[in-house]
């Protein structure tokens, strides 16, 4: 079994009262379910058990198929982004010269895997195509900076920079 | 009348009804596709792709399963394609499924290893990535055990049948897995524990959790007395175990499996049915004429009692409060039994066998601990049983006929019946009604609430008084009728049992393969072994059973007394939905 981060729900109630109003629009229309799970993920950034037990509950569909569902299409997450999103890239070229070494160190320093944030909701992790920096292969990506030209050694001074 | 509809299969003329699917029509002429996935009216998605047949003018080849028939159809079934192709597939399925049959417990009672040995695989030639998956086994009934899941969903297919729906496919590709939300345990959720999703699976990824070690220890303890209870489904199932046709009643060779097993008192679950009657009855009898907290719900089923305390906790108070059976005579064993045969009750341990899952839970109620102690220490199903005489060595087929032992071995064909939809319900009303009318019933075959049907209403005189019952077996038609209810249709009295057919059918019975299930009546076939017994019993009718007249008369003092109250009847909790 996958191992599950669990962070504290802080949901609002402005949130709740959109995907309440976006749960009514979409009621006793076939097939209402994804279209609701896009609009609350918009909503939350992500579907963590209780949004997904007031869609479950307002949509009138059991949850284990809304869960089913979410851990189908990749488009869905069961975590929210961290503070820092690092999205290491697994295009070829960035692959070819060890990017899935890199993933795997940080998986290992931060203790989740792909997907999934630190139960501070510090860092996140993402394994990302290619994003066309294949120069600098290879390449991740923290929020908005860019670091290139790796190796494993270099992924504690990174991860140091956003304590 | 459908129309008929031409085609032929590996040559030979087939006629069948319009709207059948090759695999029916192939059945009809004795043609056997294999299948896997398939579960009639449960699963039928074409997923597995072991029906693969040939058909001409179609390109590639298509799941029979699914395909429907039509007029000048050319079907083969046995080309060589076909045969490559499922072959293959099997290969595939096999190739990650973890192959310890010898210690499955569906080893030589299992499609997937039927399949590889009719399919006549003798070699493997892939070794697939197995990934590792915790087994669940938390909860007090179901263990789910994903290594040896072959993802046909047949499961998925019986918990949606019953509307229960808490577990569905999780992940994607070559991770996808059966689950519930968020990985939890069943015993985590809002599983009602009925077990259908066990007698669905066509392999050993699910079964129920085992309490054979303690009830053997139990036995093999000096000083241990030892009272095995059996519920009336088990007898009209236990002989499949042992190749005996369906709908064979084994009641004698049961009782003379049990005594050699080494249970010091087998006792007929029966007769505590009858005492349920009479606790219900008089229940029934003082709500209906006061009309208050109607209509009355029977409590029986403890799978129903879970689906009502999760999905429907506003008709909490309409359940009666009596016990199951079970658990009646659970409570009259450690109190009544045990003064009266002077053996401390700390010393009696109380078994149960039942056709059930979820009478497992419902013996580790804490609410079901009269004597100090859980008052069913261990409930088994009917297959732990047929495990426990098979290990015993016990040449079942050739026992003799045996009868229970008294006080509790006589029961009225009312109380036989309880092990079938309709049975509560016809037992209740041969009852109310000669209390009401003070009169005998003329015709003791109350057929207005027998059969097979989803959902049963009668409107019944009974004292210049119109009541009217209705009887529902699957939790999706309880859900139907409490829909109803709700809606403002009125009801007096309403019979409620889990699993579709009733506890004939319970998720802890033999079980029985796909291809049998789609050709023969199981259900029917298993309750006509209780009707038959019920025809050709002596005593009809609960109040007339003289063992249950003694133990009011010695005990109780009457129905619904306050002794009566403190040990026959509980109380139900709302339980989360999700």
């Amino acid at each position: 079994m996958e191992k599950m981060t669990v962070l504290p729900f802080n949901g609002t109630k402005e949130q709740e009262a959109e995907l309440k109003a976006v749960i009514e629009n979409h009621k006793n229309m076939e097939g209402a379910a994804i279209p609701v799970l896009h609009k609350a993920q918009e909503i939350y950034g992500y579907l963590p058990l209780e949004v997904q037990e007031m869609i479950a509950e307002g949509l009138n569909v059991p949850l284990a198929e809304i869960y089913g569902i979410v851990t189908f299409y990749a488009q869905f997450s069961l975590y929210p982004k961290g503070k820092y999103q690092i999205a290491v890239c697994m295009g070829t070229a960035c692959y070819v010269k060890g990017s899935g070494d890199i993933l795997e160190k940080i998986k290992e320093k931060l203790g989740i895997e792909v997907g999934q944030c630190t139960p501070d909701g510090k860092y996140s992790i993402d394994a990302t195509r290619c994003i066309g920096a294949c120069g600098l292969a290879p390449v991740l990506t923290v929020n908005d900076e860019v670091f290139g030209r790796l190796t494993v050694d270099d992924v504690d001074d990174i991860l140091k920079k956003y304590e | 009348m459908n129309m008929m509809v031409n085609l032929k299969i590996n040559g030979q003329d087939v006629s069948v009804p319009e709207g059948s699917t090759i695999l029916d029509a192939a059945r009809e002429v004795g043609i056997n596709i294999p299948t896997l996935c398939y579960l009639k009216d449960i699963n039928e998605i074409g997923a597995c792709r072991m029906c693969l047949v040939e058909v001409k003018g179609a390109r590639g080849l298509q799941a029979a399963c699914v395909y429907p028939v039509s007029e000048g159809l050319e079907v083969f079934t046995n080309s060589e394609k076909a045969r490559k192709a499922r072959r293959m597939t099997l290969e595939l399925i096999l190739s990650n499924h973890e192959k310890k049959c010898l210690t499955c417990i569906r080893n030589k009672n299992c499609e997937l290893q039927n399949l590889a040995e009719e399919l006549g695989v003798d070699t493997l030639s892939f070794e697939g990535e197995n990934i590792h998956y915790e087994i669940d086994d938390e909860s007090t009934s179901l263990i789910r055990d994903n290594n040896k899941c072959i993802l046909c969903r047949r499961c998925i297919g019986a918990c949606d049948n019953q509307q229960i729906s808490v577990i569905s496919c999780v992940n994607r590709g070559f991770s996808t897995e059966i689950g519930a939300a968020f990985n939890k345990s069943m015993a985590d959720v809002g599983c009602i524990y009925c077990g259908q999703c066990i007698v669905s699976c066509p392999v050993g990824a699910l079964y129920e959790k085992s309490s054979i070690p303690q009830v053997q220890n139990a036995i093999d303890t000096e000083g241990k007395h030892v009272v095995v209870q059996t519920a009336p489904a088990v007898r009209a199932a236990l002989g499949e175990e042992f190749g005996l046709p369906i709908g064979t009643p084994v009641t004698g060779k049961m009782v003379a499996a049990l005594r050699r097993l080494g249970f010091d008192k087998v006792f007929d679950t029966d007769t505590a049915a009858d005492v349920t009657i009479m606790e219900e009855g008089t229940e029934f009898i003082e709500r209906f004429t006061k009309q208050e907290k109607l209509p009355l719900i029977t409590s029986c089923s403890p799978g129903w009692v879970k689906f009502c305390e999760h999905y429907y906790p506003e008709f909490l108070d309409n359940l009666s409060t009596a016990k199951s059976p079970m658990e009646i005579f659970g409570a009259i064993i450690k109190s009544y039994y045990a003064e009266k045969s002077g053996i401390d009750k700390k010393d009696i341990y109380s078994v149960a066998i039942m056709p059930c899952t979820s009478k497992k839970f419902e013996a580790a109620r804490p609410e079901h601990s009269t004597s100090g102690a859980q008052d069913i220490d261990a409930s088994l199903t009917t297959r732990e049983l047929a495990r426990m005489i098979k290990q015993a060595g016990i040449d079942f087929a050739n026992l003799p006929d045996e009868e229970f032992d008294q006080p509790f071995g006589e029961a009225t064909g009312a109380g036989v019946i309880f092990g079938t939809t309709g049975g509560v319900m016809e037992a209740a009303i041969r009852t109310v009604y000669e209390i009401l009318e003070k009169k005998p019933l003329d015709d003791l075959n109350v057929t207005a609430v027998r059969g097979l049907e989803g959902v049963k209403e009668a409107t019944l005189k009974i004292a210049g008084k119109d009541v009217k019952v209705a009887v529902v077996h699957g939790t999706k038609n309880a859900r139907t009728i409490l829909e109803k209810v709700k809606a403002g249709e009125k009801y007096d009295f309403i019979e409620i049992m889990a699993c579709p057919g009733g506890c004939i059918n319970g998720g802890g019975q033999p079980i029985v393969d796909s291809k049998t299930q789609a050709t023969v009546d199981v259900k029917a076939l298993r309750a006509k072994a209780l009707y038959t017994e019920d025809e050709r019993a002596t005593l009809r009718k609960s109040h007339e059973n003289p063992y249950v007249e003694m133990l009011y008369k010695e005990y109780f003092g009457e129905p619904c007394s306050h002794k009566a109250h403190e040990l026959l009847h509980t109380h139900y909790q709302k339980r989360s939905k999700f």
